[in-house]
């Protein structure tokens, strides 16, 4: 308070202090940058932001107030605190991101031309980040009664031919699970669904992060349908998934989830501007007027060797189709024939096979460190950060460390994580939920199990610090679940 | 040149003889005609009920959606590709029961399409529990118990939640069916096309005798044509809010006529700006050019890379 006081006199506010008190935030600020010794500038820069127009002149009273703050704690602890922050000087440009940026932007990239969503946590960002820009970009952000009617009205608008999105959270997700078998049965060429996992079940924590939701996403919905279920891990990844998620909704036709977090939703990084060399749109086989003028009838569900079969776009000339929830026929009308059942599931799942083998291996799962290491770490989605950190502080300490995160679920990498898998000595799983949802699917897929689990499950996301203790006290005194609980 | 029979598919009907879906069904594939639509340039949409097979049988687009959602799906497909001319059909169980949600919701956007709803006061397709239009006191034949609950008004709840066509006809009127769905396709907005239908098979009360009066003393017939009143549901100037205050009061008031008169035809119409127009003043370029027919592929993001650098 006396180094607000001391502002106030510079600048002869000191008479109304409790009008300025609210500044002590803003001496507060100065002061932890002073404390590290970092350069000035960059307050006064930050605080201005936030002072605009009208308000410019409030703002230079915060940037002395500030100052003032930033010099009583450099004069003061300059010798006693040893922690010192500068800038890392590099010609690489950067960006400051958060998740839902990336998907955001990679969304315009991949063509997306229409979006739809409910307000929930920590989704919504991520949708009014595309409408703020929807008039540069061309896409309709339509806000719906309910995530019904978001996933549907998206589902509607892929079979109608454009690139179509939804993205939420939790409960807004359990909403979607019958539109997704809608969307399955009907081969649509979409939506993507993105998945901001909270924490639940319910409510639960709302505005906290979770990766409670791998399982109910991979069963989502009555019945066995085609999805593909990806899982990004940081911000590079959820631009590059999303854009391919686009390609994949097309080109299998069926509904792809992408599955990230309020953690990675939320938080920002600094990271080298992505790199946008490769990425092309695919839409998969469309036909055109001209491709049926040839034919005298048009199989909308065509029996195919691959099991995809090519599309028309409402409105084209000689591509009438007809598509129904119920099973049906290569026509698209409804059909009770026990064979022509059989072989429309065998045909539909076939498409999953095909992504198999066309998703690049690259993309499915990431492995990190040596070959041959005493422990293998295992994880996936955001905990990619933590684990990567807490890596380094392991092997600081001489414990060898590999890590492998899958990123596809659905179409699951089983010969890949078996691969990694199959020869290691100490499996751990890191996950951020209560059961060990990734280890389970391992275990379904590739029958390997788990030797210990690291889980967390209190809404918050794991720490560096944690991985490291997580696995010195699985790996060192044979505790095979740890439960991490850092707030 | 297109004759009415290429509006219509081989598809076998497995609809109950008599069944007030035919009627419906007629209507729509004349409607279609007359107005010389484009059979590709259609697309139709439904619900799951009886009713749910009806885009199976016209030889358009067609989309056999889930039960209750229909609207969301007919509205995703419409503002993909306006050119396409969208009609959504269901049940009023499907758009009244469990669909209302949508219901109520499409009618805020007013985007242009129309919706036709099979009202029979019966879940026909798993054998005849009451609708939510089914009025309290009635018990039709497979129903353990008379109804508690009142039915809904849809034309009332339409008008309210920002349908700006909302007419009513009778699946066995088929003239006068037609000619209002020729209205509802041409106007531009959100239209309601409540249609009363019979059920020869488990709504045994409002039978076509029933319409018919034949259990009235006076014999008349219980449905009577509003045009034929001098009754004017149209909204002359949309921008006169007493007007159309006026217009959705009488409206609302007429629709709750039911029993021994039961009034047909058009109740409200207002020329309102669509969702359509609404969204192209956020984008100039969406009712030239249909989203589906736009080049949104080689979109750059460099801008967008770069302003958070």
């Amino acid at each position: 308070m006396d180094v607000l006081v001391g502002a106030l006199k510079e600048t002869g506010h000191d008479r109304k202090l409790s009008k300025y008190q609210v500044m002590a935030n803003t001496v507060a600020f100065g002061a932890s940058v002073g404390l590290i010794d970092y350069d000035f500038e960059i307050v006064g820069e930050a605080i201005m932001e936030g002072f605009t127009g009208r308000k410019a002149a409030l703002g230079e009273l915060n940037v002395k107030a500030a100052r003032h703050g930033y010099d009583y704690m450099k004069k003061t602890f300059q010798d006693v605190f040893a922690y010192k922050l500068h800038p890392v000087r590099t010609s690489e440009k950067r960006m400051v991101i958060r998740g839902v940026q990336a998907v955001g932007i990679a969304k315009f990239k991949a063509g997306c031309g229409f979006q739809t969503y409910y307000p929930i946590t920590p989704a919504t960002d991520e949708s009014e980040y595309l409408e703020q820009r929807q008039k540069d970009y061309g896409i309709v952000v339509v806000q719906t009664e309910d995530e019904i009617s978001a996933v549907l009205m998206a589902t509607g608008a892929a079979h109608a031919g454009l690139r179509a999105a939804t993205s939420t959270s939790g409960p807004g997700f359990s909403l979607m699970a019958e539109g997704l078998g809608w969307a399955g049965l009907t081969e649509a060429p979409g939506p993507v669904v993105i998945l901001y996992q909270r924490t639940g079940p319910s409510t639960g924590l709302p505005t906290r992060t979770e990766q409670g939701d791998l399982q109910f996403v991979l069963h989502a919905g009555h019945g066995e349908f085609p999805r593909i279920v990806l899982a990004p891990g940081d911000v590079v990844e959820c631009f590059h998934d999303t854009f391919d998620a686009f390609n994949w909704a097309e080109r299998f036709q069926m509904p792809v989830i992408a599955v990230a977090d309020k953690f990675l939703a939320s938080s920002y990084r600094t990271v080298p501007v992505f790199d946008t060399t490769g990425m092309e749109v695919d839409r998969g086989q469309i036909l055109s007027e001209k491709d049926l003028s040839s034919k005298s009838l048009y199989k909308r569900y065509e029996f195919t060797p691959l099991g995809v079969s090519p599309r028309t776009i409402p409105g084209t000339r000689g591509g009438i189709f007809y598509t129904t929830g119920d099973e049906h026929d290569e026509f698209g009308h409804i059909s009770e024939n026990s064979e022509n059942r059989v072989k429309m599931m065998q045909k539909r799942m076939r498409k999953l096979q095909l992504a198999a083998q066309l998703i690049p291996s690259a993309k499915k799962v990431n492995f990190f460190g040596p070959k041959e290491a005493d422990v293998t770490i295992v994880g996936w989605g955001s905990t990619k950060g933590p684990i990567l950190d807490g890596i380094q502080d392991l092997e600081a300490d001489a414990i060898r460390c590999n890590f492998l995160q899958v990123r596809y679920m659905n179409p699951f990498p089983t010969e890949l994580v078996t691969e990694h898998l199959a020869g290691a000595k100490r499996k751990v799983l890191v996950e951020n939920n209560y059961s060990g949802q990734l280890g389970a699917l391992i275990r379904e897929h590739t029958g390997i199990v788990m030797d210990y689990k690291i889980l967390k499950y209190n809404g918050r996301p794991f720490s560096q610090n944690e991985v490291y203790d997580g696995v010195e006290e699985a790996v060192n005194n044979g505790v095979k679940e740890v439960v991490m609980a850092h707030a | 040149m297109l004759e009415l029979k290429d509006y219509r598919t081989r598809v076998h009907n497995d609809w109950c003889p008599g069944c007030g879906d035919f009627g419906i069904l007629n209507a729509i594939q004349m409607a279609l005609f007359e107005l010389k639509l484009q059979p590709h340039e259609v697309a139709i949409f439904s619900g799951i009920g009886c009713s749910g097979k009806t885009p199976h049988f016209v030889a358009t687009y067609g989309f056999h959606t889930l039960h209750g959602r229909v609207l969301p799906i007919a509205t995703g497909a419409k503002l993909a590709n306006n050119a396409l001319t969208v009609v959504a059909v269901g049940g009023d169980g499907d758009g009244y029961g469990i669909g209302a949600g949508h219901f109520v919701n499409a009618g805020r956007r007013n985007l242009d399409f129309t919706y036709v709803v099979h009202n029979n006061g019966v879940y026909g397709l798993t054998k005849g529990q009451a609708s939510p239009t089914l009025p309290k006191g009635l018990r039709t034949k497979s129903m353990p118990a008379p109804a508690i609950i009142e039915g809904i008004n849809p034309l009332a709840t339409a008008i309210s939640a920002g349908y700006t066509f909302v007419a009513r006809s009778y699946s066995l009127d088929v003239k006068h069916l037609k000619e209002t769905l020729k209205a509802a396709v041409l106007h531009k907005g959100s239209a309601l096309v409540d249609v009363l239908q019979t059920c020869p098979t488990y709504n045994d009360i409002n039978t076509k005798e029933w319409y018919a009066g034949a259990d009235l003393s006076s014999k008349a017939p219980r449905l009577y044509k509003l045009e034929e009143t001098g009754y004017d549901g149209n909204v002359k100037d949309p921008g006169d809010t007493n007007e159309v205050n006026q217009k959705k009061g009488q409206a609302i008031a007429r629709s709750f006529e039911w029993g021994d008169k039961i009034p047909v035809g058009l109740f409200y119409r207002s020329q309102e700006p669509t969702y359509e127009d609404m969204i192209a003043k956020r984008l100039p370029a969406y009712k030239e050019v249909p989203l589906v027919k736009q080049d949104l592929y080689r979109r750059d993001v460099t801008p967008l890379l770069e302003s958070l650098t």
